[in-house]
């Protein structure tokens, strides 16, 4: 901000201060969390008295942890299979908005992303209440139902932009040719957009994983789901594990965050 | 793939919408007008519970004041970092990137949990403010609504930060430079050239925010607000807990209404602005 003159100096000050701390305030929790898992101590006392690994010990521990364990391979595959079937809704749909310019497809668009805005504890209630209704009991496909109605969205987003960038000559060129739709879908329009369905399945499967609304109303004893688990210890005994628990999953985003980024760009996609 | 065939490829995603999305709020809504979950019996009794009790009007009045303050706290950090991602180089650039998805891929229960190492007892903040003389005892910051308000801060910023961002990348450097020449001091060139640009993504920050602050049940049961009851954690206790499935769906939808009613203001006050 250098271009300002001196009478500029308090208020960019200001400015950088704020931004400071919105940096310290975003990334400091995650490294605090992240230290915490290392603890010596039975309390989530900060900073921790000594370093050790048990907490992580105890939460990868098949008979003490077995609970955490089944909740985290639940969490997993439900994720998996919402990512797959968002993905597969999201792309269609975003081909056929791309393809168009008439007003419905705009009205779509705005339908479609309606989930964002809905708070999902209603939603989550709303999946209760149907599926009772429709006299079925808690289960895997209905938790990947409910999951995916939220995540599709997400996909959407990233899918959406990358399929407006299609070049309608390409498609035609294709017919042309003598290409099937489905021919031109495989060997022409999905390695184009590709990026942006990886992001979106990402996307997908990030929201899924993370989802609470809905798992709060739909998971059972036999589907007990990560968040949901994670927040009844936390509610209850505050056990360390939860720190290790937090501690893998940090581990993990980062990782997934930096392969994502090398492979799609994910990071610019978002911001943009 | 032809032009006019190409609409099919919506009809999955609008079939599973219609089927898992919309019938569900439409039985919530029914519910919220039945004696109970059988839908045998029509009553009004759910929404003379939501809309007479003072209790509950008290509730709905808690979780729209949370969204409120959380926009605004959200809003004083992620404007001046928006402001330094657009003059920053490009390693700076990357680092507030990062610092804005990391804990939007990093999960909300994980996220709340931070902060309850931060605010507890023995927690960050405490034990700085004791060791450095600043209080003799440790502070409450757990249960009450300043510290929630805090965690939501941190929980909610990325939905701020990354809109606007998209909405200042779109700005030309030139138009500061010429601001600047001109004789305009920073705040006026602010306010006049780069307000007007961010507010489309300001305005879809605040929607985001909002909607996910009022409806954050996680963070609101664990860090909570004290005393203040919040719509979520009565939806579920009602549903859960108590069983009376219609007061239940009643304040879903009342929280629904009140998100959907702040998202439709936000969205007309930026119509307006494009007008002007």
């Amino acid at each position: 901000m250098s271009r300002f003159a001196a009478r500029d100096k308090p208020l960019a000050l200001l400015i950088l201060a704020l931004a400071a701390i919105g940096l310290l305030i975003l990334i400091g929790p995650v490294l605090i969390v992240l230290l915490t898992s290392f603890t010596t101590s039975q309390a989530l006392r900060f900073p921790p008295p000594g370093l050790t690994l048990r907490w992580y010990a105890d939460l990868f521990d098949p008979a003490r942890s077995a609970q955490i364990h089944v909740a985290a391979g639940n969490s997993l595959a439900v994720a998996a299979c919402t990512a797959a079937l968002s993905t597969a809704l999201a792309t269609g749909a975003a081909l056929a908005i791309s393809r168009s310019r008439a007003t419905w497809a705009r009205m779509a668009e705005g339908g479609f992303m309606a989930p964002l805005v809905l708070p999902g504890i209603a939603y989550g209630l709303a999946t209760l209440m149907f599926f009772s209704w429709l006299r079925q009991p808690p289960s895997f496909g209905l938790l990947v139902a409910g999951h995916a109605m939220i995540a599709t969205p997400f996909a959407l987003r990233t899918i959406g932009a990358s399929a407006a960038g299609l070049d309608p000559a390409l498609l035609e060129s294709s017919a042309i040719l003598g290409a099937s739709p489905w021919r031109t879908f495989r060997r022409v329009v999905l390695p184009l957009i590709m990026p942006g369905v990886a992001a979106g399945a990402f996307l997908a499967f990030v929201s899924s994983l993370d989802n609470v609304p809905v798992s709060l109303f739909l998971s059972s004893a036999e589907t007990d789901m990560l968040p949901i688990r994670m927040w009844g210890m936390m509610e209850t005994s505050l056990d360390v594990r939860v720190a290790a628990a937090s501690g893998v999953l940090v581990a993990v985003a980062f990782l997934l965050l930096v392969v994502m980024d090398r492979a799609v760009g994910l990071v610019r996609r978002m911001a943009g | 793939m032809s032009e006019r065939g190409a609409w099919r490829l919506a009809l999955p995603l609008a079939l599973a919408q219609l089927l898992f999305f919309l019938s569900p709020l439409l039985l919530l809504a029914a519910t919220s007008l039945a004696t109970d979950e059988n839908l045998d019996t029509a009553s009004l009794a759910a929404w003379r519970d939501v809309l007479g009790d003072s209790f509950h009007r008290q509730a709905v009045l808690n979780t729209l004041r949370l969204g409120a303050l959380t926009v605004l706290a959200t809003l004083l950090f992620a404007v001046p970092l928006a402001l330094l991602h657009m003059v920053a180089g490009p390693a700076l650039k990357r680092i507030i990137l990062l610092a804005a998805v990391l804990p939007l891929l990093t999960s909300v229960v994980v996220r709340t949990f931070a902060w309850i190492v931060i605010l507890g007892r023995e927690g960050v903040i405490n034990s700085t403010l004791l060791s450095t003389g600043l209080t003799s005892a440790p502070i409450p910051l757990l249960q009450t609504e300043p510290g929630l308000i805090l965690a939501l801060t941190q929980i909610e910023m990325p939905l701020m930060l990354l809109p606007l961002i998209a909405s200042l990348g779109r700005i030309d450097p030139a138009l500061l430079d010429a601001s600047a020449s001109l004789g305009a001091s920073l705040f006026r060139t602010l306010r006049r050239v780069v307000l007007p640009m961010a507010l489309p993504g300001l305005l879809a920050g605040a929607t985001l925010v909002f909607a996910s602050a009022s409806t954050a049940f996680i963070s609101q049961s664990v860090i909570g607000g004290g005393r203040l009851a919040y719509l979520p954690s009565l939806v579920w206790q009602q549903a859960m807990v108590v069983f009376n499935w219609p007061l239940a769906a009643a304040l879903a939808l009342t929280l629904m209404a009140s998100v959907l009613a702040v998202a439709a203001a936000l969205s007309a006050v930026g119509r307006k602005a494009a007008h002007v």
